[in-house]
């Protein structure tokens, strides 16, 4: 299997989870979709060190999961800080600085 | 003949029929596991379909020559970030689905338009880059994988490694300073609890729901000697559970004592406040 599939299908998901960041209005899926597209990067940094024969793309990948677990943690907190004020996990009632 | 998942770092048996077959299922599972994603309402479906995701791609890890990366997203990804999507979930309400209503004019069309565009340049990009073939010997540093990645991890990306270390800490700390409500009424002591319950007139324990009653449900008032229903012995919680249904009866604790002019005190029901509970 050539890498350059593996590369097309993590632009695949990429761009689907991108489009699921503008589209949904529910701030945990919002979340998930990002976590869809730090996915997708992980699929190309693996795929691109298996291409280049080194280990290098794995440890990239591998923070790049730490990053996302931290990211997770503190934007759940900011979503339940954001619920208890609001009653609402939608991204279209937080609106306090709109106006 | 080696197997599927472990064929990829010996270099041999990587353009073998069953992983191409295997690539191409995973491909069009998470594909359609992602559309799906962005397209069910509801958020408990959202997550189960991004578990399906994230599975296929550990699958795809093993098969690049990458074991170890493929068990971490299993422990990791799936095991604990999803779980903990979830646990949100449930404590926001499960039944949070998204609303349909475009409240923007024309967005998921510009969404999907600019979808498009970046499809497009992602992959014209990907198809003019020289991605040669995969390489013959994956672990590079090392006798095997875990070998080879824990020897970079702690050579050459030390400093990233402590750098991660310190996030790691600073999102737990902010993840609780960001979860942490601050107490505005003092606690109440033991001696509090005691005055109040002495002031409420009702000292003893609340009966137990379904005493001598015809059923000895959670919901069912216990009958007092005289025939009549005790409405204490129901959990308020189950009241307000009918929406648009007004409270059936009010405990003790929640009348506000007023002293009206001419000196004696009444007793009023605050079914406000109970509202504002619910």
């Amino acid at each position: 299997m050539s890498p350059i599939h593996y590369v097309a299908l993590s632009v695949i998901l990429f761009v689907i989870g991108g489009v699921g960041v503008l589209v949904r209005r529910n701030a945990i899926v919002i979340f998930m979709c990002i976590e869809l597209m730090l996915n997708a990067c992980n699929l190309a940094f693996v795929a691109f060190a298996r291409v280049h024969g080194n280990l290098d793309g794995q440890v990239i990948a591998f923070f790049v999961m730490v990053v996302a677990a931290a990211e997770v943690v503190v934007g759940l907190a900011i979503l339940m800080a954001i619920f208890r004020a609001r009653r609402s996990a939608s991204v279209d009632d937080a609106n306090l600085l709109k106006y | 003949m080696n197997h599927i998942l472990a064929a990829a770092p010996s270099g041999t048996n990587t353009d073998s029929i069953a992983v191409a077959t295997i690539f191409w299922i995973l491909a069009f599972i998470s594909v359609g596991a992602a559309l799906a994603m962005i397209l069910v309402r509801r958020a408990v479906h959202c997550a189960i379909m991004l578990a399906v995701v994230m599975l296929c791609l550990a699958t795809m890890y093993a098969m690049l020559g990458a074991p170890f990366l493929a068990f971490v997203q299993i422990i990791v990804y799936t095991g604990a970030v999803l779980m903990l999507f979830l646990f949100v979930i449930m404590l926001i309400g499960i039944s949070s689905a998204d609303s349909i209503v475009e409240t923007i004019k024309g967005q998921r069309m510009a969404a999907g338009l600019a979808a498009i565009g970046l499809f497009v340049v992602l992959i014209l990009g990907v198809g003019h880059a020289a991605i040669g073939p995969a390489a013959k010997t994956t672990a590079a540093n090392g006798t095997d994988n875990l070998t080879g990645l824990a020897q970079l991890i702690f050579t050459t990306y030390v400093f990233p490694f402590e750098v991660t270390g310190a996030l790691l800490i600073t999102a737990a700390v902010g993840a609780m300073v960001l979860a942490h409500r601050e107490r505005t009424a003092p606690k109440p002591t033991q001696r509090d609890l005691a005055a109040k319950r002495l002031a409420s007139g009702h000292l003893a324990p609340d009966p137990s729901p379904g005493v001598y009653a015809l059923h000895d449900a959670a919901d069912r008032p216990a009958l007092l000697p005289d025939g009549s229903t005790s409405e204490l012995s129901v959990s308020r919680t189950l009241s307000p559970r009918d929406p648009g249904e007004e409270p059936r009866f009010v405990r003790p604790e929640e009348t506000v004592t007023v002293t009206t002019e001419s000196g004696e005190p009444t007793a009023l029901p605050t079914t406000s406040s109970r509202e504002a509970d619910s």
